[in-house]
């Protein structure tokens, strides 16, 4: 497919266009939102989107596609915006997107695409993410043709886990012409999409369409087989028939703090908590079976300082909780959550608790949580991540009175596949060991991507592995070879 | 979807199904469970397995009917479907020649402590087994356990089949009898285990207890049905379910699957007035065409 370039439409001079002002995402009123689980963000109007195209500087080198780990092609989208293509638009998102409805809401484009744009050393950055959203909305809406399939090759590939990276990866090999079958341990295909993101951040129903969009590529899904234990990689292989595979099963075990009292009734790892509200819909208890606590009037908490914390922490202020703490314990300026969260988060509420650490949960008498105790912070010397490391200030204990707490401070590899994986070469840590640019392991025919790879990251870079897989089990599958020791690390 | 392919009541509320589920039936061994959702309303549900059957692609468990799902679930007859059905989850249990072992069944936990006790019979032990339950009516799989054991004793609380009394009464009886027990592994409701574990401490006989905490993905992802064992969290999920009796701490497992007691109440009570609209309406249906 040779890349057709749009010649520019827009009008206006670069000195015009640095003028334009960014157009602001309509949104929820902060009131209004913390009584529903609807998506905060409404979306670009077609009028909208257009003005906040023609902020593009069209530069010659792009920097926001360089940034971009699928690659996304933002001139030439953008340049069909401005021209009234919206379809168009679409296609070309999608020539290296699977999943733009799902990634114009959740990708931190601050990090990537618009923290890479030009205008960003003057003005506010153009609206990448929003016009992606726009795009993929309309494309939903008035309903695009499926792309056209390469012939198929008659080979089989599976893949365990139905997350973003599962997801990205199958939709590049069902476009290759293979034959694509995923597999999901839980429910509902989507993985973190569907029982991590929140409805208010990600409705279900784009994630649902975007994988019917997949499902009418010709990719299958299979729910319900836990990979590792329902069968095994091995099994699959040798006795499925499946030329290839890709392993995507994601962040695995939660990892609590490892303080006194986090066993009380009340205190939840961020994995259980969004499950419940995502996955099991305990939000709309009893329409829907499973539970959560009663959190109207309470005051509750979520320790750490990431997406995953925001998402929790917002969803209780959402379920009823008179007061929600984000307790962290390095400052605002470390916290990994998306500039968006935490601006959304303040308006709702959410207070801020920086520089402090749980240091014991206290027992209500009755095996409830009752409040934590903390500890003030610090920064130090840097650590190994770069940032300064906090360190407790002696004699600064306090208590903050909660009656729940979810724990969102990482996860760690779930060892299931590993461990019945004879071969399959893992981190001390334990996750997968590949190589870097094909994602290949240490076993002949498999391949491996995402968060069980990186440890937990987001979701943009988890389909960036899965595009990267995408492309070498292709050439896998063609060229039949394999180096006897593919990992270079 | 799950087809059913049989179900009967083997004891007041107490049913057994038999399921079509092929891949679980296939990897599934002594002392695993699978989780279950009915519908897409659904809360997902761990039940152990009680047998399965590589040929046909058949798994059976028995299900006691408690709150809203297993009360619903018990409804379900043959023909009918389970929307999902996803296992065998849980490390299996360790099969061992151990020389003498006494296998403790309380009410419907007999049914899962069953395909285990087989297992060690097949493995050469000596196998004393145990069941109880409240009432003559509520002592299960008598026959099937029976014929996986040396020894067979009854008990009933009310005295009304076997022996009066209960289950550790006849295991107090066993450890004082002079025979060399090298284990003991019991399943049945929380205050028997936590009552057996009491017993075999003090004669330090190495005891393996089948928790059954909260549970959601069954997968070790979220954390919900951690149990504290020897001072630690460790996931009854994929940790379990079965644990070293005496290094489990039963208060917190009683405290912990407290916390949604008021909900669930809520939701079986709701439930049951729906169940019973529905059986007027049909009534007054076939009325008013009378």
């Amino acid at each position: 497919m040779s890349p057709t370039k749009e010649t520019s439409t827009n009008p206006f001079t670069l000195k015009e266009r640095m003028k334009f002002p960014h157009q602001p995402m309509p949104e929820q009123a902060a009131e209004l939102r913390i009584q529903n689980f609807g998506e905060v963000n409404l979306g670009y109007t077609e009028e909208l989107a257009r003005q906040e195209a023609l902020r593009c500087l069209e530069c010659a080198k792009c920097t926001c596609v360089e940034q971009c780990p699928v690659g996304v092609d933002v001139k030439e989208f953008v340049k069909l915006i401005v021209a009234g293509k919206l379809l168009e638009a679409a296609a070309k998102i999608r020539e290296n997107n699977v999943l733009p409805a799902i990634t114009g809401r959740v990708c931190p484009q601050e990090n990537h695409c618009e923290g890479a744009c030009l205008l960003h050393k003057k003005v506010d950055p153009l609206g990448i993410g929003y016009l992606e959203r726009f795009v993929a909305d309309y494309e939903q809406r008035v309903g695009a043709r499926v792309a056209q399939k390469a012939l198929a090759t008659g080979k089989k590939v599976a893949v365990v886990g139905s997350g973003p990276a599962g997801l990205s990866a199958a939709g590049d090999l069902v476009q290759k012409g293979h034959k694509v079958h995923v597999f999901e341990a839980l429910h509902e295909i989507g993985g973190v999409l569907v029982y991590g993101i929140p409805e208010f951040r990600l409705p279900k129903q784009v994630v649902r369409e975007q994988i019917d969009k997949m499902r009418d590529m010709g990719v299958q899904f299979e729910t319900d087989v836990v990979v590792g234990k329902t069968v095994t990689i091995d099994e699959l292989l040798e006795e499925e028939g499946y030329d290839a595979l890709f392993i995507a099963t994601g962040a695995g075990l939660p990892v609590f703090l490892g303080i006194p009292g986090e066993h009380l009734n009340g205190v939840y790892s961020a994995n259980e908590f969004l499950t419940r509200i995502n996955l099991m819909h305990a939000y709309e208890f009893p329409l829907y079976d499973e539970p959560i606590v009663d959190l109207r009037g309470k005051h509750v908490a979520v320790v750490g300082g990431g997406n995953t914390a925001l998402d929790a922490i917002r969803s209780a202020r959402r379920l009823g909780a008179d007061k929600a703490y984000v307790i962290y314990r390095r400052s605002e300026k470390e916290m990994p959550a998306r500039i968006e969260e935490v601006k959304h988060a303040q308006q709702e509420g959410i207070e801020f608790r920086i520089l402090t650490n749980p240091i014991k949960f206290l027992d209500d008498g009755r095996g409830g949580l009752g409040g934590t105790q903390c500890v003030q912070m610090e920064l130090g010397e840097r650590d190994a991540s770069g940032r300064r490391r906090p360190v407790p200030i002696a004699g600064s204990e306090f208590e903050i009175q909660l009656q729940a707490v979810v724990i969102a401070t990482g996860t760690s590899a779930n060892p299931l596949i590993q461990s019945t994986t004879p071969g399959l070469r893992t981190s001390k840590r334990g996750y997968i060991e590949v190589d870097r640019e094909t994602q290949r392991t240490s076993c002949k025919s498999v391949f491996a991507g995402g968060d069980i790879v990186t440890a937990g990251a987001t979701v943009i870079l988890a389909m960036g592995a899965g595009r990267r897989a995408a492309k070498s089990i292709h050439e896998y599958l063609t060229t039949g070879e394999w180096a006897e020791n593919p990992i270079k690390s | 979807m799950f087809r059913i392919s049989a179900a009967k009541f083997i004891a007041p509320g107490i049913k057994r199904f038999l399921i079509e589920a092929p891949r679980i039936a296939k990897k599934h061994q002594a002392g695993q469970f699978v989780i279950l959702r009915l519908d897409e309303h659904g809360e997902r549900i761990p039940l152990t397995v009680e047998s399965s059957n590589k040929e046909t692609g058949v798994i059976s468990i028995v299900v006691q009917s408690v709150g809203k799902t297993t009360h619903q679930l018990n409804g379900l007859d043959a023909g009918d479907g389970i929307l999902d059905v996803v296992g065998p989850l849980g490390k299996p249990s360790v099969i061992e020649n151990f020389g003498t072992v006494v296998v403790v069944g309380g009410g419907v936990g007999t049914a899962l402590v069953y395909p285990t006790t087989a297992a060690l019979k097949r493995a050469g032990n000596r196998v004393l087994s145990i069941v109880g339950g409240r009432n003559r009516d509520l002592v299960i799989l008598e026959e099937e356990m029976r014929a996986v054991s040396d020894e067979l004793y009854v008990t009933t609380d009310d005295g009304s089949y076997g022996k009066k009394g209960l289950v550790t009464d006849k295991l107090r009886e066993l450890l004082e009898s002079g025979e060399a027990i090298r284990l003991v592994l019991a399943v049945g409701p929380i205050p028997m285990m936590k009552a057996v574990a009491d017993l075999t401490r003090k004669k330090k006989i190495h005891t393996v207890v089948s928790l059954n905490p909260i549970m959601i993905d069954g997968t070790g992802m979220c954390g919900g049905c951690r149990v504290l064992i020897g001072g630690k969290s460790q996931f009854a999920c994929v940790d379990g379910p079965e644990f070293d009796a005496q290094e489990v701490d039963f208060d917190v497992l009683i405290q912990r699957n407290r916390m949604y007691r008021e909900a669930e109440k809520r939701s079986l009570q709701e439930y049951q007035q729906r169940v019973a609209n529905e059986e007027n309406s049909a009534c007054m249906v076939k009325e008013g065409a009378r």
